[in-house]
């Protein structure tokens, strides 16, 4: 799945600018703490954080994430989005809790093994 | 103090992150007195009284401190919405409460002292003035660029807390310090010594570093410090020592 077609089908909207929309999404992700998710996020994944500092752009760029998901309806700050947009890193809203939208992505498969 | 070298300039003892019994986690007998008596005893020449969110006994340590000859400066170790702490610190009384009432208008909530801890203010001579009734344990509403910001604006320096801890350290909470905020300097725990801080934590890089207490108790007062060599122990002078500007420096 494509960030572009994970947004229309959870409802997402984007706060970047529409860049990178075309990313693959392979997995998942939740974290507050950068540390953490710098060392462990899997490649393509998407992460569910509350943090919207500008460093989320980074750690989102070395982890190679298809796109970074503002839970809880925080705002990113606005250096965050010059990044993002300078990155191509899409920003994505979503209005509750991390919890809630990735049992939703779970289920819809995204970063679920395959059933054998 | 040490003797006098060339240049006018000396050696400080400085603790610039104690807590006193306004902080919800500060013990009860770190009243803004006998945080100054016991610095004093500590041999400390300069220290600063950093609450959390609030400088609230400054004023009664500063005070003290001019009684006691202990260098007292206000401060506040403020939370910022990534939940890193951070030091403002100050010259004088009315910069720190003006960076107060800012943090204030940035902080909801109201403190429960059962669970929390009781944010007691008290006066020099000892006597329990009242209780602060915010939660200052909370995180303020502020990105850490805002609250830098906003201390230098007041004529402050800014210094991240215990960079070397995972609980509210920036290199914890963030990954990194991010290399446009303009810090004045970083700070490592007591857990490491001062000269191992930039092996031990790498991502320190280049910034100036201290070390403080982060004292809650009486008895952890002077358990870190950092030796200044200055002209005198004010702000604009720990500001030349951090940077290294005329002679001034951290004694390492």
């Amino acid at each position: 799945m494509k960030v572009r077609e994970m947004m229309e089908r959870f409802g997402l909207t984007a706060a970047t600018g529409g860049k990178g929309l075309d990313r693959e999404v392979k997995g998942g992700y939740c974290g507050d703490l950068l540390s953490e998710v710098m060392a462990s996020a899997p490649q393509g994944c998407v992460w569910l954080t509350v943090q919207g500092h500008q460093n989320i752009v980074a750690v989102a760029v070395l982890r190679e994430m298809a796109a970074v998901i503002l839970t809880g309806n925080r705002r990113p700050d606005e250096e965050t989005l010059r990044k993002a947009d300078q990155e191509g890193i899409p920003i994505l809203i979503w209005p509750q809790s991390a919890y809630d939208l990735a049992g939703r992505l779970y289920e819809s498969g995204v970063g679920k093994p395959a059933a054998g | 103090m040490a003797a006098d070298s060339p240049g006018g300039l000396r050696k400080f003892k400085a603790d610039l992150h104690i807590h006193t019994c306004l902080s919800p986690c500060g013990d009860w007998e770190m009243s803004p007195r006998d945080v100054v008596r016991r610095s004093r005893e500590a041999g400390l020449d300069l220290i600063a009284v950093c609450d959390h969110n609030s400088c609230e006994n400054a004023g009664a340590a500063m005070r003290e401190g001019r009684r006691a000859g202990v260098a007292v400066l206000p401060g506040m170790e403020v939370c910022s919405r990534e939940e890193v702490h951070i030091l403002a610190l100050f010259d004088l009384l009315e910069q720190a409460l003006a960076m107060q009432a800012f943090v204030y208008a940035g902080l909801a909530g109201e403190n429960q002292p059962e669970l929390f801890g009781f944010q007691v203010v008290a006066n020099e001579e000892n006597e329990v003035l009242g209780e602060n009734p915010r939660l200052l344990i909370g995180a303020t509403a502020y990105s850490l660029e805002e609250i830098v910001h906003r201390t230098h604006a007041l004529g402050g320096l800014s210094i991240s807390c215990h960079v070397d801890r995972p609980a509210n350290g920036i290199i914890n909470q963030l990954g990194f310090i991010p290399p446009d905020l303009k810090l004045d300097g970083v700070e490592v725990s007591y857990r490491i010594p001062l000269g191992q801080a930039r092996e031990r934590c790498p991502l320190i890089g280049a910034l100036p570093c201290i070390t403080s207490s982060d004292a809650h108790f009486l008895k952890d007062i002077g358990r870190a410090a950092t030796v200044l060599e200055m002209a005198a122990p004010s702000l604009c002078e720990i500001g030349r020592a951090l940077r290294a500007e005329m002679g001034r420096g951290v004694v390492v």
